[in-house]
């Protein structure tokens, strides 16, 4: 009975969502928003990157709620996980710390890179921040008994936090709305331009990164030192 | 069918292959490993659909640190596990 009943629930769902799918106009956008800030971001914003102009510029606020549901789940984790002290695995093999070596500088390039372009390539402060936590917890994987200074990846989270709202609040100063970017737009396409988003944009990969290297870090701690 | 439309499709496929993979697979590292694939696989559809930003995104938060983040989670359970049968 229980089962003829969740199949009639799901066959009607299902026709019902086909019917939805049926209607929509694919490749055929319906909302002129897209193509109104496709016109006017390179003017007013001056990022050549739209996806940047839009995440940072246009939708600030979003971001600083994306940045505080993910330090809220950072800290959940970190709360149940306990904490960072009594690491003692075992070292990496050979190949596993010549590699590490060897990828730990690459790593940090490409991270800050892809930090520092976000208002000009794709990419930008969470993809950055994601390679650097990556690229700091390397070397942890072959090196298990030097730990991470947990101090100071908490001192970059908070101060890249504060500097995400400081820039934020200096546009209410200036008598604009929260998060406007500031300063010049520059010349579309340099990488010094679009005013404050690139400043926005490392403060975003330095927290998301000091979080996530965080959390790995004591995901990696052992269960002697934390009980 | 023109080549990038099947490309597409064999790279769409391969998301099918890997999500069944990932649920039906009895060993828990290997399906992180399937759902790993997943994501990668979807990263790359979203640089052929031309949306490069969600791809780094994907491929950087869906195939890396998701899959190590698993990883070492079934670590600490199954040696918790293991402290339980001793």
């Amino acid at each position: 009975m229980r089962n003829i009943a969740t199949l009639l629930l799901l066959g009607g769902l299902s026709f019902l969502l086909l019917v939805i799918t049926g209607g929509l106009l694919f490749g055929n956008p319906p909302m002129l928003i897209g193509q109104g800030i496709q016109q006017a971001a390179p003017t007013e914003v001056g990022a050549a990157n739209i996806v940047t102009a839009v995440v940072l510029g246009y939708r600030g606020l979003d971001t600083l709620g994306e940045l505080s549901i993910l330090f809220a789940a950072a800290t959940a984790g970190g709360l149940v996980l306990g904490s960072t002290r009594g690491r003692s695995g075992r070292p990496g093999g050979f190949i596993l710390r010549t590699g590490v070596d060897l990828l730990f500088p690459l790593m940090l390039v490409a991270g800050l890179y892809v930090v520092m372009h976000g208002h000009l390539t794709p990419g930008g402060g969470f993809q950055g921040g994601v390679i650097l936590a990556a690229a700091f917890f390397l070397p942890l994987l072959a090196r298990p008994q030097e730990s991470l200074d947990h101090t100071w990846l908490s001192v970059i989270e908070a101060l890249a936090g504060s500097a995400f709202i400081a820039l934020g609040l200096a546009a209410l100063f200036e008598g604009r709305a929260f998060l406007t970017p500031l300063f010049d737009h520059g010349v579309l396409g340099a990488l010094v331009s679009s005013g404050s988003l690139p400043l926005l944009y490392l403060a975003v990969g330095l927290k998301v990164g000091a979080e996530l290297a965080s959390l790995l870090v004591r995901l990696s701690a052992d269960d002697e030192g934390a009980s | 069918m023109d080549p990038m439309t099947l490309l597409t499709l064999l790279i769409c496929a391969g998301i099918l292959f890997g999500a069944v993979a990932a649920v039906s697979m009895g060993n828990v590292v290997s399906a992180v490993i399937a759902a790993g694939l997943t994501s990668l696989f979807a990263a790359v559809t979203y640089v052929i659909l031309s949306a490069p930003d969600v791809a780094m995104t994907e491929a950087s938060i869906g195939s890396g640190l998701s899959t190590a983040i698993f990883l070492y989670a079934i670590n600490r359970t199954r040696r918790q596990e293991h402290e339980k049968d001793d």
